[in-house]
């Protein structure tokens, strides 16, 4: 009787060895296919097996097109060229577990019928595209319905000269799971625009010289941008209609112009807003029936509004702030303050400290008289920096009469903080 | 005329005072470039203390410098020189002077430290707003035979132009808000020297893009050669007419 066990128990240990066996080959079996130029790429993606890796010499693929449904890992060697020839999209991808890495991608089609984009994921899961560069493309990386992706180090330039002759660097909709980063986008329309994209984070990114915005997102929750720089672009950074969003020591600089932003949020709500430099923009913050957002530790310096803080925001706080060389800290198009501003530092602070205790004694207005009346007239610009406003602006810090007189920080910082 | 030019440029600058005006605003260039590092910011602050100060200093002196030579003038027109000459050699003297001052004290520190097209913006206004209250000065000191008055009526004229007019303007761009104010806005402009000095100044300074729709509106037409033309139209019509009208009370007046 134990024999006939044991008989059994060998058997099926030879087949379960088989077995292992034969899935450790099936694993080692995934096959290596090398392409070189004058090759099709898309018969080799064709042949491939799932799980399989394509190797791409260098030199320079003229082929638009590709068509990727299965899980395949696609390597550049030395950065071959896949150039579109001004045709549709470059690479189409439709499959779970793909990555993309190290091709240049150039020239795809300018079109916005299809939405013509140098790499196109539908409905993909856990893909990786790393260290691609994509030059003089219509949309860069165009991600629908997808998650897990993970873009990191690509690279994305268009010399396109208008607005409406280019698309997105990296567009995402409808995603969820992903990360963003290390990144370099130039000359697009929008840098980074994400819409119904749901826990990403963007991270360390550099998005410069866009045409419209360097960040667009909308209907975008739960989303963290963590050190990107956001600099020279057409109207900064736009968001929008959107909860729970965390943003940590980004840089937003040199938006200039008359309809650029450092930032400007709209419905925005629930969110944290720690610890980023506002450098040199036309407007630092404009905000716009904004809620629940907290501005801690964030730097504004030489813009020409820090703050623009409209009426249909509340219960937001901004707490220890710097403001430095602006020309206009705030100003508000309304006399109700449902916000909290306190323990910021001012430099046109004026106030003294006789306890010594670096919070000056005496409330600081953060908004002069001057910016209220322009808000209301905008002609009145034309006076801007003349006699009169000076004496009027000296006479309003005296006696405030028009400005919001709850618009005040309590307790001003005489010294500046520590942070950038 | 050149000769009468000349002596009165001497007496000029005997009195010293060119001397300390070329200093006092060298000093405030200076100062001005040692706080910041930015030149467009540079421009901005010696823009703020151009626009109050070239005017009043040019009124105020101008006046002075009128009744202090007015025995040399009464001498002169005994001899036989044409009345005109006499006074366009005192006039041109002093706007010659006060130019000459804006241009040392502000452009030596320029040179040392750099200079872009706003800053040499910034000497030509100066130098147009030195000419237009030297005028009107000169406009007051005929007008008028005491000292004190013809004084009173330069610094009004300053507080006029540098006060009282853009209070007016506020009140109409106030009072007629719902309007489309970017015309009348501008040719508000055109009527105040001061005004329109220091509007071509903030156009060539990219804080300009604060200025919003109107700054926009503003911007398009100072920089179209039209625009440029009708600006420097005007100036030059604000330098000349009050000259103008000085130099026929002069002709007439009884010494």
């Amino acid at each position: 009787m134990i024999w006939y066990q044991i008989r059994i128990m060998k058997r099926y240990l030879t087949v379960f060895l088989l077995l292992l066996f034969l899935v450790s080959t099936a694993e080692g079996f995934s096959t290596v296919i090398r392409i070189s130029p004058g090759q099709s790429i898309q018969e080799a993606v064709d042949r491939a097996m799932p799980g399989d890796t394509l190797r791409v010499a260098p030199g320079t693929y003229p082929q638009s097109g590709i068509v990727i449904r299965k899980s395949l890992v696609l390597i550049g060697e030395d950065y071959p060229v896949l150039d579109g020839e001004m045709k549709g999209n470059v690479l189409v991808i439709a499959a779970d577990n793909v990555t993309i890495q190290g091709f240049k991608i150039i020239n795809t089609g300018k079109s916005n019928m299809d939405d013509s984009a140098g790499i196109k994921f539908f409905d993909s899961k856990n893909c990786v595209i790393r260290d691609n560069i994509l030059e003089n493309a219509f949309f860069g990386l165009h991600f629908s319905n997808s998650s897990g992706l993970t873009i990191i180090g690509n690279q994305i330039h268009s010399g396109a000269v208008r607005e409406f002759e280019v698309g997105n660097g990296i567009h995402l909709w409808k995603c969820k799971n992903s990360f963003i980063g290390n990144n370099e986008v130039s000359g697009h329309r929008d840098g980074i625009y994400l819409e119904f994209v749901t826990n990403t984070q963007a991270k360390e990114n550099l998005i410069q010289k866009n045409m419209r915005y360097g960040l667009h997102f909308m209907f975008s929750h739960d989303n963290s941008y963590i050190r990107n720089t956001f600099k020279n672009n057409g109207a900064g950074v736009a968001v929008m209609y959107t909860k729970n969003v965390l943003m940590k020591e980004n840089r937003f600089e040199e938006n200039w112009g008359s309809s650029a932003y450092g930032i400007l949020l709209k419905d925005i709500s629930d969110s944290e807003v720690i610890g980023n430099i506002f450098l040199k923009n036309t407007v630092g913050i404009y905000m716009e029936g904004s809620s629940r957002i907290e501005f801690t530790g964030n730097t504004f310096r030489e813009n020409g509004w820090a703050l623009k803080l409209m009426a249909s925001c509340d219960q937001n706080t901004f707490k220890a702030n710097n403001f430095t060389q602006n020309t206009f800290d705030m100003s508000s198009n309304g006399s109700v303050v449902l916000n909290t501003i306190t323990e910021n530092y001012w430099d046109k602070y004026e106030g003294y400290d006789l306890d010594k205790d670096y919070v000056g004694d005496v409330p600081y207005r953060p908004i002069n008289l001057y910016s209220v009346i322009v808000e209301k007239i905008p002609a009145a610009v034309m006076l801007w920096r003349s006699f009169l406003v000076t004496l009027l602006d000296r006479m309003e810090k005296i006696l405030p009469t028009m400005t919001p007189d709850q618009m005040i920080d309590q307790s001003p910082k005489m010294r500046p903080y520590d942070i950038g | 005329m050149l000769k009468l030019l000349k002596y009165a440029l001497y007496d000029i600058l005997k009195s010293r005072f060119a001397i300390i005006y070329t200093v006092f605003l060298a000093l405030v260039a200076i100062s001005i470039y040692q706080v910041s590092d930015d030149l467009s910011k540079v421009s901005l602050s010696l823009m703020n203390i151009m626009i109050m100060i070239v005017p009043l200093i040019s009124a105020v002196f101008a006046t002075t410098h009128f009744y202090n030579n007015l025995e040399f003038i009464e001498l002169m027109l005994a001899q036989p020189v044409k009345r005109s000459q006499v006074f366009l050699s005192q006039l041109f003297a002093v706007i010659l002077m006060l130019s000459l001052s804006i241009l040392f004290g502000f452009g030596l520190p320029m040179l040392l430290w750099g200079a872009d097209s706003s800053l040499i913006t910034l000497l030509a206004v100066g130098v147009i707003l030195s000419a237009v209250f030297t005028g009107f000065a000169f406009l007051a000191s005929v007008l008028t035979r005491d000292k004190a008055k013809a004084i009173g009526i330069s610094l009004a004229l300053w507080i006029y132009f540098s006060l009282v007019y853009d209070g007016f303007v506020l009140y109409i761009i106030y009072s007629f808000a719902d309007y489309p104010l970017e015309k009348a806005t501008l040719g508000l402009v055109m009527l105040n020297p001061v005004d329109l000095g220091r509007i071509l100044m903030l156009m060539q300074l990219d804080i300009s893009a604060l200025m919003g729709y109107t700054g926009a509106f503003f911007q398009k037409f100072f920089s179209s050669n039209m625009g440029l033309f009708i600006a420097g139209g005007t100036l030059a019509l604000w330098m000349l007419f009050p000259n103008f009208f000085a130099l026929r009370v002069f002709r007439k007046r009884d010494f």
